[in-house]
């Protein structure tokens, strides 16, 4: 079973992530946590400096966190977003296209079921944060 | 109408196989009734009081014979050989068993159908104006467009799970068939002076237990912003709503504690930032769907003549068919409100019939509409009679469209596992009570919801009716002056409720007030309004 599904080449940080208000707090830290309400753009002037941004989700039908890996990615954050907490397998699909690139969930994921979800969809319909070309660009060249 | 490319198909193909994974591993053990709960209903499979029921869109409510004959092949394999019309335009069967909606959703797949995001926190099934290509007085066919927010709007992962349901309505007529403004989200289609194809936008729509019409968020939308425009409606309530109270989730609760002015600010500021992304589906996408939209090859020179000797039918095309773009054609609306009947219940040999008619006589086209009809969008005057004898003969012929025995219902608490009250009694006994007396009390729109959820539309009844719970007892209150309709307003409660024997009373002293005080062309909803609530009081609680 995996404890962390990882879909990067890089080195993992080590250093433990800290809340939003902490890390604008201490001008030394690389790794922040978002807690669902956490307004993520906050963590915008500073993300030059941020290796590992996690993002929770309290509950599986908390959705704030789909819309805060985006925000980060389009702002240009190139870092590691996790997904922590009730992080269901069947989500990774869509997570992923959000800009989810790691993935510590409560309870782990079967290997199987992980590879099955990444490789469900053959094509996708919008552009997102992941870079695959939606159906209506195959469509027009 | 629009048909599927390889692409399309291998979408849904791979979310057959996707929810045919889940449902082995929630049999399995593997996934727990919570988690399993969420990903069922993204595919239109709800948990009922007596089986599981499985929800089908029926995007923008256009279908082919060939949907509809597999239609009512599932609902003899899967179900108990009956279908319902949803005041969502789509189709719900009652009986489905867990372990066979894989195989199900497989055969839908088949005709390019589906049950995705018919339920659960997701953005709904689109829908649209039931005339949609044939109404006299729409500026164009609102589907390819609805066809393009289906394809922004599936799988769109960003809001993989809203703080609540997103549904959305598409229109291009100044005539309003689709509840639009009840919509959390919704399109008129418009052009500006400058004969540019633009949107106006509403915004914050919705029944429920809190009643709101929407607000014009926009004025005049570019149509080919519109996706980045969605999203950032979508961001800005997925980002802030409560999250806390699911009763206090959907969009409208925070366009109203925010303000229409503040609420429309942020979507602005959050538009501006989409815009610069890049996203935004292009014209030759949406010239790629109209094509699939182009009008039928209506024939020419055709007789607008028809043969109205025979006084049953003769009433039936007064009250069931409706002026037509093209001469010599009429849009048929089919009742499926049998005196005494279910609102919306459809049998599959109905189901095969109709698909059969809209095959011969109507360009193979065929449509679901909100107040749980079916409809024959282009049909020859010529055909008329045809049409309507076999209609006749399926128990279809009912001619009462937007009259007393018209009646919205939902599946009440015969069905539903969320319902306090049962609501198809009620709609069998008013039918019953009012049968013959359509003409006389002319367009009154009767909405009855099992509960507060609403889906019988009771808020915008000319007449509405909620079923509560009280004391463990069947309890039905009486609203009065609601509208869905182009001139949209949220009906009042008259006061305490009825049991249900008395609500029928009740209805109709309501309506012998309207005879009573009606002046020259009022329908009950302009007495209501001219009179207001305290007549209406006096006469029902006297």
């Amino acid at each position: 079973m995996l404890d962390v599904l990882r879909l990067r080449d890089d080195e993992p940080t080590d250093e433990p992530a800290v809340t939003l208000d902490s890390f604008l707090d201490q001008s030394n830290a690389s790794s922040v946590r978002i807690e669902a309400g956490d307004d993520v753009r906050r963590l915008l002037p500073a993300l030059d400096r941020v290796r590992l941004v996690e993002i929770d989700f309290p509950k599986l039908r908390d959705g704030r966190g789909f819309s805060s890996a985006r925000i980060l990615r389009e702002a240009g954050y190139k870092g590691e977003i996790k997904a922590i907490g009730d992080v269901l397998v069947d989500l990774i699909f869509f997570m992923q296209r959000c800009g989810f690139d790691s993935f510590a969930p409560n309870k782990p994921f079967d290997p199987e079921d992980a590879q099955n979800a990444l490789n469900r969809y053959p094509y996708v319909y919008q552009d997102a944060a992941d870079g695959r070309v939606p159906i209506w660009k195959l469509r027009h060249g | 109408m629009y048909r599927y490319d390889n692409y399309d198909q291998a979408m849904i193909d791979a979310r057959v196989a996707e929810f045919r994974d889940q449902t082995r591993r929630r049999i399995e053990g593997k996934l727990t009734d919570d988690q399993f709960k969420p990903l069922r209903l993204k595919n239109g499979l709800y948990l009922q009081l007596h089986a599981y029921m499985l929800r089908v869109a029926i995007p923008y409510g256009t279908l082919n014979s060939r949907q509809m004959h597999k239609l009512a092949d599932i609902a003899r394999k899967y179900d108990r050989s009956y279908g319902h019309i949803t005041t969502r335009q789509n189709i719900q069967y009652n009986w489905i068993k867990l372990e066979e909606a894989p195989d199900l959703l497989a055969e839908l797949a088949t005709v390019e159908m589906h049950g995705i995001q018919t339920s659960g926190e997701s953005i709904r099934n689109v829908s649209a104006d039931q005339y949609a290509g044939a109404a006299a007085d729409e500026i164009m066919d609102p589907r390819p467009w609805a066809e393009l927010i289906r394809q922004m709007t599936n799988f769109m992962p960003e809001f993989s799970y809203l703080p609540r349901k997103f549904k959305i309505a598409v229109i291009a007529s100044d005539q309003d068939r689709t509840a639009l403004r009840w919509h959390d989200a919704a399109v008129k289609i418009v052009r500006n002076a400058a004969g540019e194809t633009g949107f106006e936008v509403y915004a914050g729509g919705g029944m429920g237990r809190t009643p709101f019409l929407s607000f014009r968020i926009r004025d005049f939308l570019p149509a080919g912003q519109f996706f980045s425009y969605l999203q950032a409606i979508l961001r800005v309530w997925n980002m802030h709503a409560r999250r806390d109270n699911i009763h206090k989730q959907r969009m409208k609760i925070l366009v109203h504690e925010l303000g229409e002015e503040e609420f429309r600010r942020q979507v602005e500021e959050e538009f501006l930032h989409f815009e610069t992304l890049g996203e935004d589906f292009p014209q030759a996408e949406y010239d790629r769907i109209a094509a699939y939209f182009a009008p039928p090859p209506f024939e020419t020179g055709l007789s607008e003549e028809i043969d109205r000797s025979d006084p049953d039918f003769a009433l039936w095309v007064d009250r069931q068919t409706v002026a037509h773009k093209a001469p010599g054609y009429a849009i048929v609306n089919i009742s499926l409100k049998p005196i005494g009947g279910i609102p919306g219940d459809i049998s599959a040999d109905q189901m095969d019939i109709v698909a059969d008619l809209a095959e011969r006589y109507s360009f193979d086209d065929l449509r679901a509409t909100h107040a749980q009809n079916l409809v024959l969008p282009h049909v020859r005057k010529s055909d008329l009679y045809a049409v309507w004898k076999a209609l006749d003969e399926a128990g279809l012929g009912a001619a009462n469209l937007d009259t007393v025995t018209d009646i919205i219902a939902c599946p009440g608490l015969d069905y539903c596992s969320l319902a306090n009250a049962r609501s198809i009694p009620v709609a069998e006994k008013i039918s019953e009570r009012f049968a013959g007396r359509e003409t006389e009390l002319g367009e009154l729109k009767i909405k009855i919801s099992g509960c507060i959820n609403a889906c019988g539309h009771h808020h915008a009844g000319h007449i509405g009716i909620l079923g509560v719970d009280r004391k463990g007892t069947e309890n039905y209150q009486l609203l009065l002056g609601g509208s869905g309709a182009e001139d949209a307003s949220a009906a009042k409660i008259t006061g305490p409720g009825f049991d249900e024997a008395g609500v029928v009373d009740a209805l109709e002293k309501a309506t012998d007030v309207y005879l009573a005080q009606r002046q020259e062309g009022e329908r009950f909803l302009d007495t209501y309004r001219r009179i207001g609530m305290e007549p209406f009081k006096e006469a029902i609680y006297a």
